[in-house]
């Protein structure tokens, strides 16, 4: 699948909250945008992605 | 045709010029602005025209000080601004530059909130003054925005931010920007913001530390309601400061965006 414009490859079924940890990315500090939809928190555990799959997530570093 | 002196409606004879509209109105002003730019040479003026008369050293009537402060706007900016409603979430660095480009700006409405005092470190990024150490941030903020233009109104909220009380704090605003210091405040508010006011903009900022290139900081549209602001990666860390120009630029790219919005010509 493409995340943030990489083609990465990711194994078995993934989550959100599976791809956040494989990218070491903290659930609480990102935006996340499936094939231009934002997924809501609550459903990172639920919504499973595929590899046709385009995913944009946006972390967060702190400062301002 | 139709003329406008210091904002206000006036119908002239055609062919006149803006000095000699000067010479009847105000001969002793010496700035002659005319659609947003200074003149030193005479222009016939056409419909529609909007001329400013101000003499230096004069403190303007009340009257027609809303008008001044205003007449380097590029023309129509004025009238739109003046209908909107932005929140800022974070009274800091970013905050407090977003809020003051907004009032110089002549925004109709802000809605401010921050649960913090000003302290002495913060005054090498953020818009306050020796003399505010000590207050509210919201309290310092709103007086300073008072004596920028008196015209904008403000509403403060001293309270830190939940995901109960994000809900009444944005309720009226139209657009909102995220100017926190935490990213998971950061996070926490876009997240809100995009689910449960799916209408709303929100202006968001990630990574100003440190002084490497201003270049690196962007403006870049993530959805059609949602713009991130910064270089995404200057996390503010030991050793990686926050500083003044970075944080401003990152600032003045969150309220030009907010402007752009309000004129819809987002690019």
């Amino acid at each position: 699948m493409i995340i943030n414009g990489k083609c990465i490859e990711l194994n078995g079924e993934t989550s959100i909250t599976s791809m956040l940890n494989s990218l070491k990315l903290s659930h609480d500090k990102v935006v996340v945008e499936v094939n231009m939809d934002i997924i809501p928190r609550d459903q990172y555990d639920i919504k499973f992605l595929s590899e046709d799959d385009t995913v944009e997530v946006i972390s967060f570093v702190g400062g301002g | 045709m139709k003329i406008y002196i210091n904002e206000k409606e006036n119908l002239l004879e055609a062919g006149l010029t803006a000095f000699q509209v000067r010479d009847r109105n105000k001969k002793d002003a010496d700035v002659v602005v005319l659609n947003g730019f200074i003149i030193t040479t005479d222009v016939v003026l056409k419909e529609d025209d909007r001329i400013t008369l101000i003499k230096k050293g004069e403190v303007p009537k009340r009257e027609d000080l809303e008008a001044l402060l205003v007449a380097r706007h590029t023309p129509g900016v004025h009238e739109k601004v003046k209908k909107a409603v932005v929140g800022i979430a974070g009274l800091g660095g970013l905050g407090s530059n977003v809020a003051i480009s907004l009032a110089r700006l002549g925004i109709g409405k802000m809605v401010l909130m921050d649960y913090d005092v000003v302290e002495p470190s913060n005054l090498n990024r953020q818009q306050y003054f020796i003399k505010h150490i000590g207050m509210p941030k919201t309290e310092a903020l709103k007086a300073l925005l008072k004596e920028i233009n008196p015209f904008v109104e403000v509403i403060t909220i001293n309270e830190y931010i939940t995901e109960e009380n994000i809900d009444s704090c944005f309720k009226e605003a139209e657009i909102v920007v995220e100017a926190f210091d935490n990213p998971v405040s950061k996070a926490l508010l876009v997240n809100t913001m995009l689910q449960k006011y799916p209408d709303k903009y929100i202006v968001a900022a990630s990574g100003m530390a440190g002084y490497s290139s201003s270049n690196e900081i962007q403006t870049k549209r993530v959805t059609n309601k949602f713009f991130l602001v910064g270089d995404s990666v200057s996390e503010a860390r030991i050793g990686n400061g926050l500083m003044a120009p970075r944080v401003a630029i990152a600032a003045n790219h969150e309220a030009n965006k907010v402007l752009q919005i309000i004129l819809n010509e987002i690019d």
